[in-house]
């Protein structure tokens, strides 16, 4: 047990957040590692939600995908009822992380050290030489083996993606995310069977938050990104939303591309990124087919912790926040579509990929600045951000020049924490 | 396993050398405009209707089409060429290629070629240490022009499970 979990009031006295308040950040919060383990303990294994896999991804009995739970590594399955679960990756016996395999099919969960066999659901049914052999060894007559089933998550699904919980006594998952953040999430998972196009996985060197704060953060969207910009997908102007739930660590960011895109000289002044002169030789990828039931042709919902869904125009993915220590996370994209797509429909999709990722030509701009910030507040020398864009007129809104879905964020974090 | 020998039986092995000769002298160009940072003029490698995507190994095993990069038009090429040149913000890089194991998979009654070669990618960075950033394989087809071979398809498969932040050249 680390010193953070076995002394938690100390923290508020290390750790002291600055007098401004909720319009600055303070570096400690990206870099201590402090912070990261209570982190781990208050809100990976508390009272949140995660986002573990698609349903589509372990259709039969036996099917298993790995996957994280904030940085743990657990193992979400099909059991023979057709049931799902989710248990950590780690065997109840020494320790060890057994499944080193993406996904697969397997009647049972074996631990390959010592042979100990669990059952989809986690429970252990095999310990070899458990009554020893020629009567000498084995477990002493108390050992029980449902006292040694591999840690079992709670598990709630929506519209084809699941989610689990180290917390057994959270509340349902639609009263975790919300009305307000529901809306969108569900007009992508509206029931209509999904298809995986793919997988990518690449690492930052930044606190996992950063990334969180990124997709909770307009103002950037409409001044770094020139592809955003030139071709009108999220402009300052354009017809956008900022939701988020009443707890405030959820949101949806959500923006409509016009028909035809109408700036005027002012506001071309101030996004140095618009590229008058850049015109693309294949248009496609920054063209938009309505598909879903949403006014958005953008739209990213944060769901607190770890999950961003993403609609970048059609191309539409689960991007899933995995902390790896305090200066450094990893992201696994899982990108879909629809099961009843036709062949041009999933071209389309894969060429609008190119906007995102780590090749992205919308997303790896993110990623590059994040380094960026990370670089900086990893320094000795601590400061704070500032965040303080559209602070007088806090709430929900449809300005994009606004910072107020990432005070909400740290609003609930600090609680959370108690700093 | 079949005997690499038995299963080219059919194949005249000056063609194949010959073959895999031009190829290596491709590749070695290819390399210098990427490692001599000259973006634009990679799409001149293509054919015009291209197909090139870097994906992992997970993907094209699992018969998953996604690619980190993907382009079915010249169009799509010259843009990302572009974008990385003029617009896109990310921190300067070397990148230094090494290309092995060049294997002819097979010769087409057109003259075309089907190939494999092992390929690394160095990525360098100001004020870091120099990484290996990609290991992998691409897996091409060529056709003939009048210039020589251009390429028609391009898998670049990786094997690296996890990319290193960004991958903002082509491979």
């Amino acid at each position: 047990m680390s010193v953070a979990t076995a002394q938690p009031t100390n923290i508020s006295e290390t750790h002291v957040w600055p007098e401004e308040g909720a319009t600055r950040i303070p570096d400690w919060v990206y870099t201590s590692q402090e912070i990261y383990e209570l982190e781990v303990e208050r809100i990976f294994r508390g009272k949140t939600w995660n986002y573990v896999a698609l349903e589509v991804e372990i259709p039969n009995p036996g099917d298993f995908k790995r996957s994280h739970v904030g940085p743990i590594s657990v193992l979400v399955t099909r059991c023979k009822d057709g049931s799902i679960a989710v248990v950590e990756n780690r065997c109840a016996h020494r320790g060890a992380e057994f499944c080193r395999v993406h996904r697969g099919n397997t009647p049972h969960l074996v631990c390959p050290y010592h042979q100990w066999t669990y059952d989809l659901n986690g429970t252990l049914i095999g310990v070899p030489f458990r009554r020893g052999s020629d009567k000498q060894g084995g477990m002493p007559s108390t050992f029980r083996t449902e006292d040694h089933g591999l840690r079992k998550l709670k598990v709630a699904t929506r519209g084809g993606t699941i989610f689990a919980s180290f917390a057994q006594d959270i509340e349902s998952l639609e009263d975790y995310i919300g009305p307000e953040v529901l809306e969108d999430f569900d007009a992508t998972f509206d029931g209509r069977k999904l298809r995986v196009i793919g997988y990518y996985t690449h690492s930052v060197p930044a606190n996992w938050k950063m990334y969180v704060e990124n997709l909770k953060d307009p103002y950037h969207a409409t001044l770094l990104h020139s592809y955003l910009v030139t071709f009108g997908l999220m402009v300052a102007g354009n017809r956008s939303k900022m939701a988020r739930d009443a707890v405030g660590r959820h949101g949806s960011m959500a923006s409509a591309k016009p028909e035809k895109l109408n700036l005027d000289s002012e506001k071309k002044a101030e996004l140095r990124q618009f590229k008058s002169s850049m015109q693309l030789n294949d248009g496609r990828v920054v063209e938009y087919i309505k598909e879903m039931n949403s006014p958005w042709s953008a739209a990213f919902e944060t769901i607190w912790p770890t999950l961003i869904v993403q609609k970048e125009l059609n191309t539409l993915g689960m991007r899933h926040v995995v902390p790896h220590g305090p200066n450094e996370f990893i992201i696994q994209w899982t990108l879909f579509g629809y099961d009843d797509d036709t062949e041009e429909m999933v071209r389309h999709r894969l060429r609008q990929a190119n906007l995102i990722g780590p090749a992205g030509l919308i997303g790896l701009e993110d990623h590059e600045v994040l380094k960026w910030v990370q670089t900086s507040v990893r320094k000795p020398d601590t400061r704070a951000g500032v965040v303080e864009m559209g602070a007088a007129a806090d709430g929900v809104t449809t300005t994009m020049l606004t910072e107020g879905a990432i005070r909400s964020m740290y609003r609930h974090w600090r609680e959370v924490m108690g700093v | 396993m079949s005997s690499p020998v038995k299963a080219r039986a059919d194949v005249d092995l000056n063609l194949l050398r010959e073959a895999r000769q031009e190829v290596e002298e491709f590749n070695l160009e290819y390399c210098r405009v990427l490692d001599e940072g000259r973006i634009e003029e990679w799409p001149n490698f293509f054919t015009e209707d291209p197909l090139y995507r870097i994906t992992g190994r997970e993907n094209f095993d699992g018969g998953f089409p996604l690619g980190v990069m993907y382009c079915d038009s010249i169009g799509m090429m010259k843009d990302r060429a572009y974008a990385i040149a003029k617009t896109l913000v990310f921190s300067p890089r070397y990148l230094r290629h090494y290309i092995t194991n060049t294997r002819i998979v097979s010769i087409g009654d057109d003259h075309s070629i089907e190939s494999e070669a092992n390929y690394l990618v160095l990525q360098t960075q100001l004020g870091e240490p120099t990484i290996i950033f990609q290991s992998g394989r691409y897996v091409d087809r060529f056709i003939r022009s009048r210039n020589g071979l251009l390429l028609k398809e391009r898998h670049c498969v990786y094997d690296s499970t996890i990319i290193d932040t960004d991958l903002v050249f082509p491979v």
